[in-house]
């Protein structure tokens, strides 16, 4: 799993890819935590994400929250059917902003 | 953490059977359980495992969590010839599998959530943080959100159950082991429980093994049964299939009938006396 942060102006944009399951999700939840530190609104892009376990998905519940607090948001972009999944059978779809595509996100952002 | 390795690969199209079993004998002692046991189960389907007591389907299932050693044969898991892993690596194709207990098996003395995210604690490296929200988001999808504080005794016997299912899928098991999920329960109870099995294969995709006894259980839950009777395989085919066979045994099953024990009079004087080289002192 690798990821990417690119400042759009109005958000970070962090672009994973990759799996995100029980071996990468600590790395992801560091990238996460630390994107969040920097203030702006997040969004995650999701589009090269081939599988998100629980693991990841509660990183972003974590990095959600925590962006939260600081008067932030934090919204998903190219969610994955399988992740969709994921976040609906927990309730999470209803908690995350998701959008179609990256570009949807930052153009909510803004 | 070590990994196990990638399967062999042959050039073939990737197998759609989870696991594969393979003229599977076993033996408790000198006693043959199971006796040249042959099937597949496929990915993403509830394959259900059904014969009376003593049939071999605890012994047969116990093999398919690979828990256990057999005489010969031979066992694919996740296509892992298990035979050819060593014992990490059986502990990490374990790992990819969940199982949820007859009985529910929580530890009385600890809450509801520290049983749930014991396999974490187990066997992974993940922040604390992490483990409480998906100890958390499994006991919403079991319906138990909210319960995690509470001890076992402070749960019904349905409520256990979905605790015990929530601790199986806690580390997104590729493949989930039920072991007589329906024992003890009440129809309502008993129907929900079937319910959230089916809502895990479809919405998280798990493969799904279940052992029971319960007729209503399996025709609602099954995408396909297989049928154990004395250690052997009388059947293996979907519900439909099932109900159709006019094979005397499999009716004798559905329609609960006490099958006729063929043994001797000699044969059981030697089992009750102990008398044999099957027996030994108890």
């Amino acid at each position: 799993m690798q990821h990417e942060i690119i400042d759009v102006g109005a958000a970070l944009v962090v672009v994973f890819e990759g799996d995100i399951d029980l071996q990468t999700s600590p790395a992801a939840r560091d990238a996460l935590l630390a994107a969040v530190g920097q203030g702006k609104p997040l969004i995650v892009d999701l589009a090269k994400v081939g599988y998100i376990d629980s693991s990841g998905v509660a990183s972003l519940v974590e990095a959600l929250q925590s962006a939260r607090k600081g008067g932030k948001d934090l919204s998903l972009a190219a969610v994955s059917e399988g992740a969709l999944r994921v976040l609906k059978l927990a309730r999470l779809d209803s908690v995350f902003p998701i959008h179609d595509s990256r570009d949807a996100a930052v153009g909510a952002a803004g | 953490m070590s990994e196990i390795g990638q399967p062999a690969t042959t050039g073939d199209p990737p197998s759609k059977n989870v696991i594969e079993v393979r003229d599977l004998v076993t033996h408790y002692g000198e006693r043959m359980i199971l006796k040249g046991v042959s099937m597949d189960v496929r990915a993403d389907e509830i394959m259900v495992i059904m014969g009376g007591s003593g049939s071999g389907k605890s012994t047969l299932l116990r093999h398919l969590m690979a828990l256990e050693h057999h005489t010969s044969g031979s066992m694919r898991i996740l296509g892992h010839d298990i035979d050819e892993l060593s014992g990490v690596e059986l502990v990490e194709l374990r790992q990819k599998l969940g199982v949820a207990f007859q009985g529910g098996a929580l530890f009385s003395s600890m809450t509801v959530g520290e049983n749930v995210m014991l396999p974490l604690f187990e066997h992974t490296a993940l922040d604390r943080k992490t483990m409480e929200i998906m100890v958390r988001m499994k006991l919403q999808v079991v319906e138990l959100g909210g319960f995690e504080n509470l001890m076992p005794s402070e749960l019904s016997g349905g409520m256990i159950k979905r605790a015990a299912f929530a601790r199986a899928i806690v580390m997104d098991p590729k493949i989930l082991f039920c072991d007589e999920p329906s024992a003890g329960l009440d129809p309502v109870v008993a129907s929900q429980l079937d319910d959230l099995i089916l809502l895990l294969r479809d919405a998280l995709g798990m493969t799904v093994c279940v052992v029971t006894h319960e007729l209503d259980s399996a025709f609602k839950i099954a995408d396909r049964i297989t049928v154990l009777d004395r250690g052997e395989i009388l059947f293996i085919g979907t519900p439909d299939e099932l109900r159709a066979s006019g094979n005397q045994r499999i009716q004798n099953l559905l329609n609960r009938v006490a099958e006729d024990d063929d043994m001797d009079a000699e044969t059981y004087l030697n089992r009750l006396t102990g008398d044999g080289p099957a027996y030994r002192p108890l």
